[in-house]
């Protein structure tokens, strides 16, 4: 075995040692991993991190819900070839010239090993991942235009990700890895902060996480606010250089933190939290 | 730094039952674990012993929990059976340290023989006595100690300058063990048991559900010509002597119509999760749903909104009126009630009823043709509802129970 490469996070991102675990696994395998988690936990900031942390070329594949499967591998552009046709132009005796290399193609013909980045896997219709079965655990597929079989230089580093729109079909699940990234703990997001906002001061970190997570407590909240939702609110304070005390006031009106609205996305639950804000001053 | 493990993936195998190969240990495992409801295949096992093969798990028995959980559990649902399945069998591992240790397995010491050392750390290890001697050492302290130890300069343990134990500042370090990591504390993890709430212990998933309802799929083309039709603009081209005619053709859209109706609270809050799963299936599979919710039978009025149903009322005649008959129309309910509720007008429980609700029901079925009553209720205790057999003949038997194979019948019957 080539010396292995091992994935231990990066300076823009910190991974837990569980999911450095997936990813290794995923990597010394010649696997796919799946990684599920709530919104905003970094799922596809993943991939984007491993191919810069193992210096691997980095090839996304965005799936939406009129995405099929052959499009990762290529597309036959059937309308090129008779305009040229009908231009007379030479390139039509080569149907090779009409075949669009999709994703997977591109990552298995790469002279290094890949990432690939499958994200979103449960946009596409309920049959796409079936479709997909061959193409991951044999890294090949066959050109039917063409009559030629593509495989895999080097087993690309595939990872998928997923917000459980759907459910994946077995057979898929049984060929790949599977990670679920829990939401961090508070000692963990302070870990991903301090690598965000190195200058961010301590007191105002605290006060900050304090007062993101007791809204996270909120019982039925809709939309809990997430990581990325953290780190976004932490750069409008910094920006609007909001003082401390604003963060503290827990007694006075303003015990909406400032600038709630990078936090909870949603109206109802903007009225809810209000609503419970109003309760406890007339309990006080 | 140089170090390698000797807590090594064979030693706890090793330690669980020495009489026993590792891999009929982890054989065992694999079958508790399948015992305790997490559906992993035996491809799933393989995988992970090819894994193991590749020392992706021999520092501890975190790491092996880690890799074990993501080769053979998909779903975090899972997780916490998982969870429960491990400790129960790797129980009393953790503490290996404790009470195992005094006598160094020979594999270890074969282990530790291939540690690769540069010239540097050779020569210190020289200066520690040796390589022999250094081996000697920790096999007296090994007997020396008798709790596990965690800092101090010669215990072994973690995060102390002993040259034995994870984190050690000796470059002759032996690294025994590993445990917590990034903020993890040494409370292991398998028994937090984060996971359970995630657990849902539901048969019939969103998806099985899905692709049951495909069958009612009806695909058509209407509306806007807005894609490229490939094999039409083929065909015309050719037909054109070869001049290009291009042709458009509308979107394949599934063009069922489908009108739900559920019944909601009392007897139906036991089967509350699988109605929302049903729900939300359908919700997606289908452009054209309609749905309304009831309380144990049809009468009147239907509503949408179940915290406005005192205010916000819909008349089924205007139900009826609004959907055509191409409708298909799906009662979701657990059909036991009074037989009264249903034969007698002013039966219903909530209000009083003018006509009775079979009244009722008769004209829905006078408009829909296609229709299916799904009933959560287990199919062995219909017998004991008087409601269930009387509503079952009004629809002309087409009840069907709430499980897979029960919705697929209602399907066939529906789009036949």
């Amino acid at each position: 075995m080539v010396n292995m490469m091992k994935f231990t996070g990066t300076k823009k991102y910190v991974a837990t040692r569980e999911l450095e675990m997936a990813v290794n696994a995923a990597i010394a395998l010649e696997r796919p991993l799946l990684i599920k988690g709530e919104p905003g936990t970094g799922k596809t900031m993943l991939a984007i991190e491993v191919a810069d942390a193992l210096k691997r070329p980095l090839i996304q594949w965005h799936v939406k819900s009129t995405s099929k499967a052959q499009q990762g591998l290529y597309e036959y552009d059937a309308v090129s070839r008779l305009r040229d046709s009908q231009l007379g132009d030479d390139r039509v005796q080569d149907i090779e010239h009409y075949i669009k290399k999709g994703p997977l193609w591109e990552a298995f013909s790469s002279e290094e090993p890949a990432v690939v980045l499958i994200d979103e896997i449960d946009k596409a219709d309920i049959e796409f991942p079936n479709d997909l079965l061959r193409e991951l655990d044999r890294m090949e597929f066959f050109v039917y235009e063409t009559q030629k079989l593509v495989r895999a230089k080097h087993r690309p580093t595939i990872i998928i990700t997923s917000n459980n729109e759907k459910e994946l079909p077995d057979a898929f699940l049984r060929r790949c890895f599977f990670h679920y990234i829990s939401f961090p703990n508070k000692e963990t997001m302070q870990e991903i902060v301090g690598v965000h906002f190195p200058k961010l001061k301590k007191t105002l970190l605290q006060e900050a996480l304090t007062s993101f997570f007791e809204i996270r407590e909120v019982p039925g909240i809709k939309k809990k606010p997430s990581t990325s939702e953290l780190l976004d609110w932490l750069k409008l304070l910094l920006a609007e250089d909001i003082p401390l005390e604003a963060l503290r006031a827990k007694d006075n009106k303003k015990i909406i933190p400032p600038l709630h609205g990078a936090l909870i996305k949603n109206e109802q639950d903007v009225h809810l939290f209000e609503r419970l804000v109003f309760l406890s001053k007339r309990t006080n | 730094m140089s170090r390698t493990c000797i807590f090594s993936s064979d030693l706890f195998f090793y330690l669980k039952e020495q009489t026993k190969k590792p891999t009929d240990v982890l054989t065992d495992f694999f079958l508790q674990i399948r015992g305790n409801g997490v559906p992993a295949s035996i491809k799933e096992y393989l995988t992970l012993l090819e894994a193991m093969a590749h020392n992706l798990a021999e520092c501890s028995i975190d790491d092996f929990y880690q890799i074990a959980r993501i080769t053979l559990v998909k779903n975090e649902t899972h997780y916490d059976r998982f969870d429960k399945a491990f400790s129960s069998y790797f129980d009393g591992i953790e503490s290996i340290p404790d009470e195992v240790f005094g006598e160094i397995p020979k594999n270890w010491v074969e282990k530790l023989k291939q540690l690769d050392l540069t010239d540097e750390e050779k020569k210190e290890i020289q200066a520690l006595g040796g390589w022999e001697k250094l081996m000697e050492t920790l096999k007296k302290r090994l007997e020396e100690q008798k709790k596990r130890h965690q800092g101090g300069s010669k215990w072994i343990g973690t995060a102390g300058t002993s040259p034995f134990g994870a984190y050690g500042f000796n470059p002759a370090g032996v690294r025994i063990g590993q445990s917590g990591s990034r903020g993890r504390s040494a409370v292991k993890v398998w028994d937090k048991r984060e996971f359970r709430n995630l657990d849902d212990n539901v048969e019939i998933g969103t998806r099985n559900i899905k692709v049951a309802l495909k069958r009612l799929r009806r695909f058509a083309r209407v509306g806007a010509a807005d894609q490229f039709d490939l094999d039409g603009t083929v065909n015309s081209t050719a037909r054109n002597a070869g001049y290009l005619n291009i042709k458009m053709i509308p979107e394949r859209r599934n063009a069922v119509k489908v009108l739900l109706f559920f019944d909601v609270g009392g007897s139906m809050e036991d089967y509350v999760r699988i109605c929302e799963e049903l729900f939300s299936a359908a919700k997606t599979e289908f452009k054209h749903l309609e749905y309304y919710y009831f309380h144990n039978f049809v009468y009147e009025s239907v509503w949408k909104d179940s915290r406005r149903r005192g205010s916000e009322r819909t008349p089924m005649m205007e139900v009826l009126n609004k959907y055509g008959q191409d409708y298909k129309l799906i009662f979701v309910g657990d059909a036991t009630m009074s037989p009264y509720e249903i034969m007698y007008p002013g039966g219903s429980v909530e209000h009083f009823n003018e006509e009775a609700g079979s009244e009722w029901l008769k004209r829905m079925l006078d408009v829909y043709s296609k229709v299916a009553w799904l009933n959560p209720t287990p199919t062995e205790r219909w017998g004991y509802y008087e409601s269930i057999g009387i509503i079952k003949k009004l629809l002309n038997n087409r009840m069907y129970s709430l499980t897979l194979g029960g919705l697929d019948s209602a399907i066939k019957n529906l789009v036949r």
